[in-house]
């Protein structure tokens, strides 16, 4: 059997007085390419988000790779995580964020650049060549020393893909990455995902509301509704046979 | 007694006497001002401490010596210092200058990183989690310096506000051009030729910094408005679209 790389355990999460996610149990395989869609407000988002260590749980647990991600152990018990155990096991993470989150005072090849070196301690050197290589994996080549202040929306986000790719996740996640961009930019991001989702090794997760996009890449699909996964399974399944009528009405205003 | 006549060679004598002074004006400017901005930064952290008692004592001292007027704490520091038990001594009156002034103006400074600091967008802070940076590396890589260039024009104008305090330090005997300007008036019964000097000295020399620093205000706004279009956004919502999407 294959392990999962990341296990959701009865994840609740309130923000307040709402609970916006009230019980996800979720396992995701290494390699398996799931996507999340739902109505906004759903808390799509907020799955990655904890996931990212962005977000705390509730209550409930994230497993990733055989380690508790919000909890480590402490004689014996459970205790909440401390920043070290936290930067130790989201190592395996990587995340695509809506409104790109570049750092606007670095050339796009220090954006690169950074973590590698400063986080994972790789060679000056290695960490040049490998940015370079996904730079122009992600088609910008030409622009290693421009700002990001020079790029177009779609461009900024090919660069924070391959900002994030860098690292080498084992996990990677996309929050509702063209959700930003101009409808003529949208192209040029989903084909990036494309290949790299064909690449294969990598567990990817996309919140989204590029249907058929999901329909194309995806082997899981998520419907969120009312802070549970309503619906889940092969794109096809999920996306025509379906016969939850939430989904299907969420379903239909995509359908014009 | 025509001492109300302007005299063009008191003007001349009394001009290479203050100017000697102009040295120590500047050197207790730039001594202050370095020590205002070291110690602002540990204001900024003392002011964030997670435990809020802690924090709230620090910003009301913050608070206090920003309510109380420059000269007080001078006095209070050259005159008063060295009386309390245990912990006092005596300092020079340049030393006592550099802190008393440059605690002053930390407060302010301290604020003024703050603020830059606060500026920064919550997706920034974001993206160094996601992509694992250490506490230090988040602060020193991706953090200050987007924090502390756009404070930089508030920065200079706070400098050109303390230079214009700083004659302060007469009052304890740091011989600057005010100093200097006393004494020659008290010497030779004339005021306003060696008055006016110091007046003038202290126009050249900040004029054209409030100009400089203007010029680079404007450069400033020019290179951050070109921003991610994160900027644009306020944090509460991008609070709510993270709490609800």
């Amino acid at each position: 059997m294959t392990e999962s790389i990341v296990s959701y355990k009865d994840v609740h999460k309130s923000f307040g007085d709402t609970e916006v996610l009230t019980g996800i149990n979720l396992d995701i395989k290494p390699a398996e390419k799931v996507a999340v869609i739902g109505p906004s407000g759903s808390g799509k988002t907020t799955i990655i988000r904890m996931l990212m260590t962005l977000e705390e749980p509730t209550s409930g647990n994230i497993i990733v790779d055989g380690s508790n991600l919000w909890h480590m152990e402490k004689n014996g018990q459970l205790v909440p995580a401390n920043e070290k155990h936290l930067r130790q096991v989201r190592g395996d993470i990587g995340m695509v964020f809506q409104h790109f989150n570049l750092f606007p005072h670095m050339t796009i090849l220090d954006n690169c650049m950074s973590a590698p070196v400063h986080v994972q301690k790789v060679d000056k050197k290695e960490a040049k060549q490998l940015s370079i290589e996904m730079l122009e994996k992600v088609g910008l080549g030409d622009k290693l020393d421009s700002y990001p202040s020079q790029l177009s929306g779609g461009q900024k986000q090919r660069v924070a893909m391959a900002r994030a790719l860098v690292m080498r996740p084992k996990v990677m996640l996309f929050d509702e990455v063209t959700s930003a961009l101009d409808p003529e930019l949208v192209g040029e991001v989903l084909e990036v995902i494309r290949d790299i989702a064909k690449e294969g090794e990598m567990a990817m997760v996309l919140v989204t509301h590029e249907m058929e996009f999901a329909r194309d890449i995806a082997d899981r699909v998520l419907f969120l509704d009312n802070g549970v996964i309503a619906e889940q399974g092969p794109p096809a399944d999920v996306l025509e046979n379906s016969t939850n009528e939430r989904l299907q009405s969420f379903l239909h205003r995509f359908r014009s | 007694m025509n001492t109300g006549n302007w005299q063009w060679d008191t003007f001349f004598e009394a001009f290479p006497l203050i100017l000697e002074g102009l040295g120590i004006t500047l050197g207790l400017t730039v001594a202050t001002y370095l020590f205002a901005l070291i110690f602002g930064f540990v204001w900024t952290l003392l002011s964030a401490v997670r435990i809020k008692p802690l924090r709230w004592l620090f910003r009301w001292i913050m608070e206090f010596i920003r309510s109380t007027p420059p000269l007080v704490q001078l006095f209070f520091i050259f005159f008063a210092w060295p009386m309390v038990p245990v912990v006092g001594f005596a300092m020079s009156p340049f030393i006592s200058a550099i802190i008393g002034l440059g605690v002053h103006f930390s407060t302010y400074i301290g604020e003024v990183y703050r603020s830059g600091i606060e500026a920064v967008d919550k997706g920034q802070w974001e993206a160094a989690r996601a992509l694992n940076f250490s506490t230090g590396h988040k602060w020193s890589k991706i953090i200050i310096p987007q924090a502390i260039p756009p404070t930089i024009p508030m920065l200079g104008n706070y400098l050109i506000i303390m230079f214009k305090e700083i004659p302060l330090a007469s009052t304890i005997g740091v011989a600057g051009i005010l100093n200097l300007a006393n004494s020659y008036g008290a010497a030779n019964f004339r005021y306003l030729e060696p008055l006016t000097i110091v007046a003038i000295l202290f126009l050249v020399l900040s004029y054209p910094s409030a100009i400089l620093i203007n010029k680079l205000e404007r450069k400033m706004n020019r290179r951050f408005d070109k921003k991610e279009p994160t900027g644009s956004k306020s944090l509460s919502e991008e609070e709510k679209e993270g709490a609800v999407s």
